[in-house]
Parts: C-alpha cells; structure tokens; sequence
C-alpha cells in the first residue's frame, strides 16, 4: 500500500529522426500510453553520455530509457550502437552504487512504430511502479 | 601516453567513506586520452559517489575539478584554495600525479582512483596497449621500431626463445612474439642482414630507480658571482 500514490518519474531520451517522431505518431494516432514519461528530444541518441543517465537517477528519476532508431538505420551510422554501450556501462555503475540496473533500458524504435513506442513506455513506467521510488529519494527523505 | 585504469568502485567507495568532504581532482593528459581519469570520468565518479553517499546515509561533500596536468606544479595554483576546503584529494591521474598532488598540496592527503597500467599508444576506440617499458637505453633502432623489451614477455634482446610458435608467444596465444615480428618487419625494410649484427651489451644501469633527467639549459638562470 506503500506505493499506492506513488507515480514514477520516468525519463526517456529520444531521438529526433525516430523514437520522437513515433511519439509524434502515437499522438496522432490518439495512442494511450503512460503520462509519467518525460521526453528529452536529441538530435541522436550517439549524443547520450553515460553521465546524462546518472544525472537523471541523481535528480530522482525513477526509471529512465534512451530510444534510438533501429540498429543499422541510424542516421549518423552509429549513434544508436554507441547508445547501447553507454547504456550497459550506465547499467554497470548503477549496480556499482546499489540501484537496481532494470531501472535503466535501451530502445530501438522505428518512426512509424508508434505501437512500440506507447509500449516502451507503459513497459519502463511498470517497471518503475514495480521497483518502487528511486531509493535516492527514499534516502533523501523526498518520499516514505 | 601514460594508461591508467580505474579502480573498482568498492575499493574507492572504501577509501573515503569515512571521510566528510573529498576533492576528485582530474588530469586533462594522458589519462583523459585513456578515458579513465579526464573530466568526464571526473564527473561520472562524482555523480556515483555522491548517490552512494546518499545511499549510504552519509554526507560526504563531493567535490569536481580537472587540471591540465598533476604532473606540473604551476597547473595545481588554480585549484589550491579550494583542495583547502576539503579532508583529501581522490586524484584520478597516474602514480606520478597523485604524488606530486600529495606533496604540492601537503599536508592535504592524497588518494589515487586509478591503477597506473603502462606507457602505450591506442591500437582502437577503447583499446590500448603497452609500447614501452621506459629502460632509458633505447634500442629501437636496430630492431625495425619493435621493442624487445616491451613485446617480448621475457624482455629478451637477442632472439627469440624456444617458446616462440606460430609467430605467437608461449606466454599466451593472444601475444605476439616479439622476434617474429621484428623479423618480419626488418624484412620489409631490406634489413635482415642487420640481425648478424653483434650489438654492445645492453646498458641496464639506466634502470635503477628513482630516475632523474636534468637538461642544464632550461635550469633556472642564475647570475654569475663576480669576484672581487
């Protein structure tokens, strides 16, 4: 019962050519998917440094996910691979400092897949629902 | 360049739990190069220590700066003041640097962040390796700019040993031999017959340790004393 007003925070970095358009799509379409999400758009999710990732936990975050182009349709040829690796080594640290890895994920979301896109983050917003408040607000005193 | 690599993050978090504030202080040279102890990573160990002190219930101020370079001392008078405000320095530079932060910011103590690994090049993105073992008695001229010293795992300066196969070394098959590609190398460059050379004995006294090099022209100038 703890958690029954709690509504996670979540934060996903998408990038322009693809997940944000297919953000774009899903409005259009009228898709129903989680309100926690936060979009961050950025030009291509290559530009992710594992730092914004951390920055995002420390400000309180409690799920956070970059959604790039699907792997080989990158339009700067490797962002969305670069983004992968950022993503594992964010996961890495994470684990390092005691928070749970699954709080973070990475997405390859096509502009037209919009159906993926409200799924993605319906599927973070559950999982932070489930994981409970970042425990750095717990830590912080910011929620019980 | 110098190649460092970090330490675990449970042996820092070790190293300065127990303190209330610490200064990670970053070199802008060789580490940042190796991507282990730049501004970057200055600020992604400071962001996970901070959430871990958090974490832990502790308020540990975390503090961030990065220098051009911890092994020169007039890089240090930018941050002198504020290393004053803090219990130590979490310097995330080579062996050399954290000594000289020890000593320029005495008695501030000094706690190192990275392992010093080697003096190498970057073979790929992410990837280096070691080049040289500094032996202060070059000898790559005569072996087709591959050192034997390096390369070879048991440093051998005249040939290779028994273990040598497939061009690999007995050492483990990820390691090349040294003599092979020497060979090889000395091939392309028409210099094979330079392998019958009989080469002076290798000078080892260079080797002994601590090292010092002085080039009297950039001494300080001093003033000649004139006699009376």
């Amino acid at each position: 019962m703890e958690n029954a007003q709690f509504e996670p925070v979540v934060v996903a970095f998408c990038c322009h050519y693809c997940a944000y358009s297919a953000a774009d799509l899903a409005g259009s379409m009228r898709l129903e998917y989680s309100p926690n999400v936060r979009i961050v758009r950025i030009l291509c999710t290559g530009k992710v440094d594992t730092l914004h990732l951390l920055k995002a936990f420390e400000d309180g975050a409690d799920a956070v996910y970059v959604a790039g182009c699907e792997e080989g349709s990158c339009h700067f040829q490797e962002g969305n691979l670069r983004a992968k690796m950022k993503v594992i080594q964010g996961k890495k640290l994470l684990q390092e400092i005691g928070l749970e890895p699954e709080r973070l994920a990475m997405y390859n979301i096509s502009a037209s897949n919009s159906v993926l896109f409200a799924k993605a983050a319906d599927e973070m917003t559950e999982i932070a629902r489930k994981l409970g408040p970042n425990p750095l607000k717990k830590a912080r005193g910011e929620v019980k | 360049m110098i190649v460092g690599e970090r330490k675990t993050f449970e042996q820092i978090w070790d190293s300065i739990k127990d303190l209330k504030s610490v200064l990670i202080l970053g070199c802008g040279t060789c580490v940042a190069v190796c991507q282990a102890g730049g501004e970057k990573e200055v600020g992604l160990l400071a962001s996970e220590l901070r959430m871990k002190s958090q974490l832990a219930g502790k308020d540990i101020k975390i503090g961030e700066a990065t220098i051009e370079r911890q092994c020169d001392r007039e890089f240090f008078d930018s941050i002198k003041d504020k290393a004053r405000e803090y219990d130590a320095i979490l310097s995330m530079a080579c062996g050399a640097g954290v000594q000289y932060t020890a000593e320029v910011l005495e008695p501030i103590r000094a706690i190192p962040a990275l392992n010093t690994r080697f003096i190498g090049v970057t073979e790929q993105e992410g990837n280096w390796a070691e080049r040289c073992r500094a032996c202060g008695n070059c000898v790559l001229a005569d072996y087709g700019g591959i050192c034997p010293m390096t390369i070879c795992a048991k440093s051998l300066v005249n040939g290779p040993c028994g273990g040598s196969k497939n061009g690999k070394c007995e050492a483990g098959q990820d390691k090349d031999c040294a003599w092979v590609l020497i060979y090889n190398r000395l091939k392309k460059q028409n210099r094979l017959g330079d392998l019958h050379k009989v080469l002076a004995v290798k000078d080892y006294s260079k080797q002994t340790h601590p090292g010092r090099y002085i080039n009297e022209v950039y001494l300080k100038p001093k003033m000649e004393e004139k006699s009376a």
